[in-house]
């Protein structure tokens, strides 16, 4: 059988993430995993900036955190089976972030098929209730094989 | 006859206005991002770096380097656009632009990334195209491409809401 405990399947995941030149560059931080769910952060930093007027961190640093978690939820389903790839991701700014805090994020797996998962995330910087982005993606999917033998 | 600007003049003053809005956003440094211009065109360029890679086993680049990348190539396009306009028409100096507001940066509302194929350990080029930019809000699709022009490793487009000009009154 090729069943992975999720005990093994959050390791494996964590491992991996923290392996990632590009979280390590943006100081992304694991939060939290469930079966098809994760929740990730990234600290507010002056050198990622995209509004000088205001401070605001740039949408794409966002984008870069929320695509993390989302490429990590699907990899936490249960019947994921191979490394995943984003095939789109759209993502939409409600308001800017608050400057110097935490940016927090949360994405869940809400339905896949044979190839393909769907994915949902949010982000807020301190208060769950105001998001300051949402999320919509989709990305590659391949089930665990059943039973080789 | 009226004698032509000297070329020096013309290129300073435009390379002055690009640079002054490159270099005031730090998350394009941090990526190591920069824009060519051959004209009023322009092409981002995003140096490859170990750092951007999001899957080491490939290896293959971070879609979160690629997607701000594409996004920062969508802004700076906007602002380029409408602040060229000004320096050609006015034939103004940088900081008359500045202080007039064209190097505000747009803000994003939403933003839809097409990714193609992985993103090789290359250096990456996007040009920027904007289909529609009203007073208001603005719509524009970028293409990125690696080595060759004609394949393109990721798309994207994204509406934008302008930011005020000081000379709207």
């Amino acid at each position: 059988m090729a069943e992975i405990s999720q005990d093994r399947r959050e390791k494996i995941a964590a491992q991996f993430i923290n392996a990632l030149p590009f979280c390590a560059a943006l100081n992304i931080r694991l939060e939290s995993m469930g079966a098809a769910e994760a929740s990730m952060s990234m600290p507010y930093d002056k050198r990622i900036v995209g509004d000088p007027e205001t401070g605001v961190v740039h949408g794409g640093a966002v984008s870069a955190l929320m695509d993390t978690c989302c490429g990590l939820a699907v990899s936490l389903h249960p019947e994921s089976g191979k490394p995943t790839a984003t095939i789109d991701l759209r993502i939409e700014y409600m308001r800017p972030a608050k400057v110097g805090e935490r940016i927090v994020t949360h994405a869940h797996v809400y339905h896949v098929t044979r190839t393909v998962a769907f994915v949902r995330a949010y982000a807020h910087d301190g208060d769950a209730e105001k998001p300051v982005a949402s999320a919509t993606g989709a990305f590659t999917f391949a089930r665990l094989k059943k039973d080789a033998s | 006859m009226k004698q032509p600007e000297p070329l020096q003049i013309v290129k300073e003053r435009r390379d002055g206005a690009l640079k002054a809005l490159v270099d005031s956003v730090p998350y394009i440094e941090f990526m190591g991002v920069s824009f060519d211009r051959r004209g009023d065109e322009l092409t981002a360029v995003m140096a490859f770096d170990p750092k951007i890679i999001g899957n080491p086993v490939l290896p293959a680049i971070h879609g979160g380097a690629t997607a701000s990348f594409l996004e920062m190539a969508a802004l700076i396009e906007l602002a380029w656009q409408r602040a060229w306009g000004a320096l050609e028409e006015e034939k103004t100096d940088v900081e008359a632009v500045k202080a007039a507001g064209y190097l505000r940066l747009p803000k994003t509302i939403d933003f839809t990334v097409d990714y193609l194929r992985s993103g090789l350990p290359r250096d990456c080029y996007a040009r920027a195209r904007v289909n529609r930019s009203g007073r208001r809000y603005a719509s524009v699709h970028v293409e990125a491409w690696q080595d060759n022009r004609e394949k393109l490793y990721a798309q994207a487009t994204g509406h934008f809401l302008m930011p005020r000009l000081d000379v709207d009154g």
